[in-house]
This record gives structure tokens, sequence and C-alpha cells, in this order.
């Protein structure tokens, strides 16, 4: 089975690379006017069939090393 | 004193380290591997600067898994001293060992340069031997120093005392403008409530010899020298 994951940032915490291309789109002529970066993962799991099971995992891997919760979040897109 | 400086894959300010602490200061020093768990019987453990598992998904994020940062754990639990310095601070954050995050540098750049640091409390197992308010001169080199927290933490800091130094002008007044990389409250230095854990991103170890332009990294040094004999 495979996870998808996103990790962003939290509201309020700073995200200069997001400001960043954010102001260039604006400057292409793009009215953009919020840009946030985040994380993108895919975890591919042999052997496990049980989705809720794929689940829990997923999500302690999200909370325990693809994230740090002082600026981040997690977001589990799917399992299949 | 016997103090242990541990070499992380990418870690790049290991031989420096070692270098001041025992060819300037004439310390006992050796290197601890991150494979290892064995810590020597050192006396205080140092994270050097550098770019640790290549600084991949955080800085320190990876490295926070090694062997021996569990040995650290226990050593910090012990009340003993752990230093971190530049990556190392980062490592000790994703630790847990130490407060905050290092967000990527407000302006955006890779910052090398020497700046001025304000000593914020020199009670402190790591800064007795700087006077109260001493301004020193030591350089940063890092991508992601913009220290981050939250209000209700940063107010916990400032009130525990635990900031240990602030970004400053020479004259050691903390304005914006000498603030090189955004920190919150311009914050360069902070220990951990116990105050036997502390992490800096500017690098002592480069600015401890006259030929490197600047001594007053080795004021850091001698405090934690001083507290043992």
């Amino acid at each position: 089975m495979k996870a998808k994951v996103i990790v962003r940032l939290k509201d309020g915490v700073l995200d200069p690379q997001g400001q960043t291309i954010q102001r260039s789109l604006n400057k292409m002529g793009h009215e953009v006017t919020e840009l946030r970066q985040g994380k993108y993962f895919e975890i591919e799991f042999n052997g496990m069939k049980d989705e809720s099971a794929v689940r829990q995992r997923v999500e302690e891997i999200a909370a325990d090393v693809l994230c740090n919760p002082i600026i981040e979040t997690f977001e589990i897109e799917d399992i299949s | 004193m016997k103090f242990g400086v541990v070499i992380f894959p990418g870690s790049n300010c290991d031989h420096d380290t070692h270098h001041v602490l025992k060819s300037v200061l004439g310390q006992e020093t050796v290197f601890l591997w991150h494979q290892d768990t064995d810590l020597q019987d050192v006396d205080t453990v140092i994270l050097p600067g550098g770019f640790a598992y290549g600084d991949y998904l955080r800085c320190g994020a990876i490295a926070k898994f090694s062997p021996i940062l569990e040995s650290v754990r226990r050593h910090a639990q012990d009340g003993k001293l752990v230093v971190g310095i530049c990556n190392g601070f980062q490592i000790l954050q994703e630790a847990g060992l130490l407060p905050g995050v290092m967000l990527r540098n407000a302006g955006l750049r890779f910052v090398c340069r020497h700046v001025w640091l304000r000593t914020e409390n020199n009670q402190t197992l790591f800064t007795n031997a700087c006077q109260e308010g001493q301004v020193l001169k030591i350089p940063i080199a890092h991508n992601e120093g913009n220290f981050f927290i939250s209000k209700q933490e940063l107010a916990e800091l400032q009130e525990n005392q635990q900031i240990v130094f602030r970004y400053s002008d020479a004259q050691g007044d903390v304005i914006p403008e000498a603030n090189p990389n955004g920190s919150i409250d311009s914050i360069a230095g902070v220990m951990n409530r116990q105050g036997n854990v502390m992490g800096m991103m500017p690098h002592p170890e480069r600015a401890s010899e006259a030929l490197l332009n600047s001594e007053d990294g080795r004021f850091i040094f001698k405090s934690m020298i001083n507290r043992v004999h």
C-alpha cells in the first residue's frame, strides 16, 4: 500500500521561501495574494494490506519524523 | 576537563572544535562517532557545526535518531554539559533537548560573517568567564538560523533567563539592524531550563585564535573549563 502525506507550515509561521515565490509570481503579473510552501511524501509499504494499520503507522512516522510539531502539521492525503 | 566532539556524516566543524579544545586550550578531547553509544567518560559533549545527514528533511531531523544521541540525552539528564554549535544547536532542538526551531534565514541567504553577541546571562556554565553584558565578536555561517518559538515559550525563556546570547551591534545594543537572520527576539543562543544544555548559532571555535580575527570564542570554552576546575 502507498500513503501520501503533506506537511505544511502552521499558520503564523514565517515562510520566507513561500514569500519569495509569491513575490516572483506577482512580478510576473500573477495576482497571487498568498503562497505557502510545504512538503509532499509518498510512502510505500510491502506486505501491509490493512488500511487502518497503514494509517496508524503513517501517523506515527509523520508525527515523529516527517514534521516538526513546533512549526508544522501533517495530513494524510490518501492511502491506497 | 574532558571534551567529546561528535562526528555525524556531514559534520564539518568537528576538527576545528577539537583543535581549539585540545591544541589551543590544552584540554583532553576525543572524537565521538555517531554510531557509537559510548561517550568515553567525557564531561562535556559538543555537537559541532556542519550539515549532519546533509540537512535532509530538516536540519537535525535525521541526526536526532543517531545511536549517540540516546547517550547524549542521558548525559544531559544526568546534569552534565552538552553544547550544540550551529548544526549541533539544530540537532539539539530536533531532539527536544533545547527549545524552539530554526527557520530559513529571513533574507533567504546563507550568512557567513562576524557578528556581535551580547551576553544576556553570564551566570551560566557557558558564560561565567564573561562580564555582565559583554559583547563578543564571533562568526556565524548558516542558512537556517532564524530562531522561532511560540510566544508563550518565548516568555518562559525570558522569564527563566534561558536566553544566553542576543545579536547586537558592537556597542551591545540589540537593534533590528544587527539581527542577521530574523531570529525572534534576536536570539543567538539559549540553554535549557536546568542550565546544562546550551545551543548557539555562532561558531566560538572559529574565534579562538588571534590569527582568525577574534579570540572571544574562548570565553565560552573557558567558562565550561572553569566550572570543573
